[in-house]
């Protein structure tokens, strides 16, 4: 393929650029304590998350960005965003999908994810967040035979705040990183999830996140608690309509699986890259951990195609004696697109395992890094890990790097790393082409044969989901 | 269907091509010899439209379109095909994905319908055992660990799938042993038809034991010296590449 065709193929237009006119409760943009209690007044909040949020704010204030990844963007001015936005026909909550906004439902349709479509053929329960506020949530009747409590954070925190209390802040701090404690302050809602003792979920649970005010931070909160021997699977996948400013997203997830419990949490991300010169884009500054009591297993699949800063780590904290972690990835990168991600695999229980399998996609000029820690803490007796990180680059302007971590404090551990570099070679394209398939097709095949080992961890649900917006996002990364 | 008028043609500013003239009609099996450098394999890759390859004069009309205008893709989809000399390796991309979809894309662009995937995994696996390979190759990568005559049948298996009118073997016929030569042209001789034409790129008259051309043209200095029948590639082996170069003189 000539430089002329990538060029050409390139050039072409985010397919999921626009945006649904939805009148918006928006609160003006600053962040003062003001802010934080005008939040949860909004929301009812009892006095002790008010008093959690306004210690988070505390503890931000003090805190500075983190300043070691490998990516390149202009200061955030935290004064310019506004920390809290609602559709106004959220005041009356949908019963049924048949009340949602059609405008909404029509959003969906131009994404090619009818949710109607999708509840009748895979039998997703989706709670779906539109801004910050979920607006329509399914089959709850179902999940509530076996058990499973699905809903949004806001809701939990009135229906369930022993649960909520309990555990929220407990994988991750409010003084974990910057945006932990931005985002503790300011969660505006999320999913939640308890699975009760032994149950395992009769369906996948899915979750559709959409950024839509123009200059609204994201702030997602998410917390799954799977009780022992339970078994849960989460997904999470979002798109987001063209914007010029760039929008800060700075989610956090928490994930408990206590004993014997199973976690699976796979995510397909497509936000806003930005433009072919780097205007616009998402800012996507997440804090993603689960902490794995005994025989406990976390799995992290997540499929990373959009943004145009990505800082995410999904981790695993393995405490529970065999329990396991597992984190499968992949993430594209094109124009000038900057992603540093990976995982922390944390040894803490002895005969702990740990896998991650990261696969990068780098195209256009676009950066793209891999940032892994594996330790193993002195109890960590006998634990294991296995890495392997391979970077694919697409023409000759992307870039690839590697940082893996290796600390072992127990001489029994046992960590290995592969690691490799790779590029869609002019013949392979030449070979499709001759064979009839056109370049972007070629290229998606290709990058779909490079991922086929994280694509095989995804749901069935989910797969074509994710393939489908990986497909989007090759339409303009060919090359 | 094809014909080639005074074709010019250079790559990386070097002119391999120059003034390359030749005409294939429907059924006709060509072959088309020549030694080392003489421009064998350049030629079918400007027919089939490799990017790099320059075009200085000339035209090419296939199938009464201007096949020089088109892109790679378009080209096959008009039923050109060509068996690569050294295919590449498509890791993570099973070859029963890769024929699907290649199929599906020419067909598409031809306006038939796709075949449904039991119908099209039969063929498949008919056209897999017609090249003498294992079954367990279609699940495997294109190409991905293949040894040289496996990635040769593999081109074969393509082409029967892709039922295309132009068939262009690029010295499908090298590094093969006799037994994998003999399958190569079973399957070449099994395909020849009425509407199909076939450029046998080679540098050994040993192919053209097994299938037998229709002509013999001699490429040589980018231009071809000289045609004629079977007797034209013994005299060939009989002689070798500098007898041209007397005779020629002469």
């Amino acid at each position: 393929m000539s430089q002329e065709q990538i060029d050409r193929a390139i050039a072409k237009d985010y397919a999921a650029g626009f945006t649904t006119d939805i009148e918006s409760d928006t609160l003006p943009p600053g962040l003062t304590e003001d802010t934080i209690r005008f939040i949860s007044a909004k929301k009812s909040e009892p006095e002790w998350l008010l008093e959690w949020r306004l210690g988070a704010f505390q503890v931000w204030r003090e805190m500075a960005g983190p300043d070691w990844a490998h990516i390149d963007y202009p200061e955030v001015d935290f004064q310019s965003i506004s920390y809290y936005s609602q559709p106004k026909s959220m005041e009356d909550r949908p019963k049924s999908l048949d009340e949602v906004d059609p405008e909404l439902l029509a959003t969906y349709e131009k994404l090619g994810i009818p949710l109607h479509e999708q509840e009748a053929l895979a039998g997703v329960a989706v709670d779906v967040v539109f801004d910050s506020v979920s607006v329509a949530t399914t089959f709850r009747e179902k999940l509530a035979e076996a058990g499973v409590l699905f809903c949004s954070i806001s809701e939990a925190v009135q229906l369930y705040p022993d649960l909520v209390r309990k555990h929220l802040g407990s994988v991750v701090p409010r003084k974990d990183n910057f945006y932990a404690a931005l985002n503790s302050a300011v969660f505006s809602d999320g999913s939640f999830v308890y699975i009760p003792k032994g149950v395992r979920c009769p369906m996948e649970l899915s979750t559709y996140f959409r950024i839509n005010e123009a200059n609204t931070g994201q702030f997602e909160r998410t917390l799954i608690i799977a009780d022992e021997g339970s078994h849960v699977s989460y997904l999470e996948g979002c798109t987001a309509p063209m914007r010029d400013e760039n929008q800060l997203h700075a989610a956090v997830v928490e994930l408990v699986a206590l004993d014997d419990a199973e976690i699976k949490y796979s995510t397909v991300q497509n936000w806003y890259p930005g433009d072919a010169k780097g205007k616009g884009g998402i800012y996507n500054f997440v804090t993603k951990r689960g902490l794995a009591h005994t025989n406990a297993k976390i799995s992290w699949t997540q499929v990373e195609t959009g943004s145009a800063i990505t800082w995410k780590y999904p981790s695993c904290i393995l405490r529970g004696d065999n329990s396991v972690g597992e984190f499968y990835s992949v993430a594209l990168t094109n124009n000038l697109q900057q992603a540093d991600t990976g995982t922390k695999m944390v040894h803490l229980g002895k005969d702990t395992r740990s896998t991650i399998i990261s696969k990068g996609i780098s195209a256009g000029k676009s950066s793209n890094a891999y940032r892994g820690l594996v330790r193993v803490g002195p109890t960590a007796k006998g634990a294991r890990n296995y890495t392997q990180c391979d970077s694919l680059l697409i023409g000759d302007q992307c870039a690839a790097h590697t940082f893996p971590y290796i600390e072992s404090k127990n001489p029994t551990g046992i960590i290995e790393h592969e690691a490799t570099t790779s590029k869609v070679s002019d013949d392979q394209l030449y070979l499709c082409q001759q064979r009839g398939l056109d370049p972007e097709k070629a290229v998606s095949m290709i990058v779909n044969g490079f991922c086929k080992e994280v694509f095989k961890e995804l749901p069935m649900e989910f797969a074509v989901e994710a393939g489908k917006l990986l497909e989007v996002s090759l339409e303009g990364s060919v090359g | 269907m094809l014909s080639i008028k005074d074709l010019h043609a250079e790559v990386e500013g070097k002119n391999i091509l120059k003034g390359l003239n030749l005409e294939i009609r429907e059924g006709e099996v060509h072959a088309i010899m020549g030694p080392n450098g003489s421009g064998k394999s350049t030629l079918g890759h400007v027919l089939s439209g490799r990017p790099g390859y320059e075009i200085t004069q000339g035209s090419v009309e296939f199938l009464g379109k201007d096949l020089l205008k088109l892109d790679t893709e378009e080209r096959a989809h008009l039923g050109l095909f060509l068996a690569f000399q050294y295919p590449v390796e498509i890791p993570g991309v099973s070859n029963m994905e890769f024929l699907k979809a290649s199929v599906d894309a020419v067909r598409e662009s031809q306006g038939a319908s796709a075949y449904d995937t039991v119908g099209f995994m039969r063929r498949a696996r008919e056209a897999c055992a017609a090249v003498d390979l294992d079954q367990a190759f279609l699940k495997r990568g294109v190409n991905e660990g293949f040894s040289g005559g496996e990635k040769k049948r593999n081109e074969l298996m393509q082409m029967m799938l892709l039922e295309p009118r132009l068939c262009i073997l690029d010295e499908t016929d090298s590094g093969l042993d006799i037994d994998a030569m003999q399958v190569v042209a079973s399957g070449v001789n099994a395909m020849r038809s009425e509407s199909r034409s076939f450029l046998l790129v080679t540098h050994y008259q040993r192919l053209l034991d097994y299938i037998e051309p229709d002509f013999v043209h001699v490429l040589a200095d980018g231009r071809i010296i000289r045609s004629g029948d079977t007797s034209l590639a013994l005299e060939l082996e009989a002689k070798g590449y500098s007898w041209l170069d007397d005779s020629e003189v002469a």
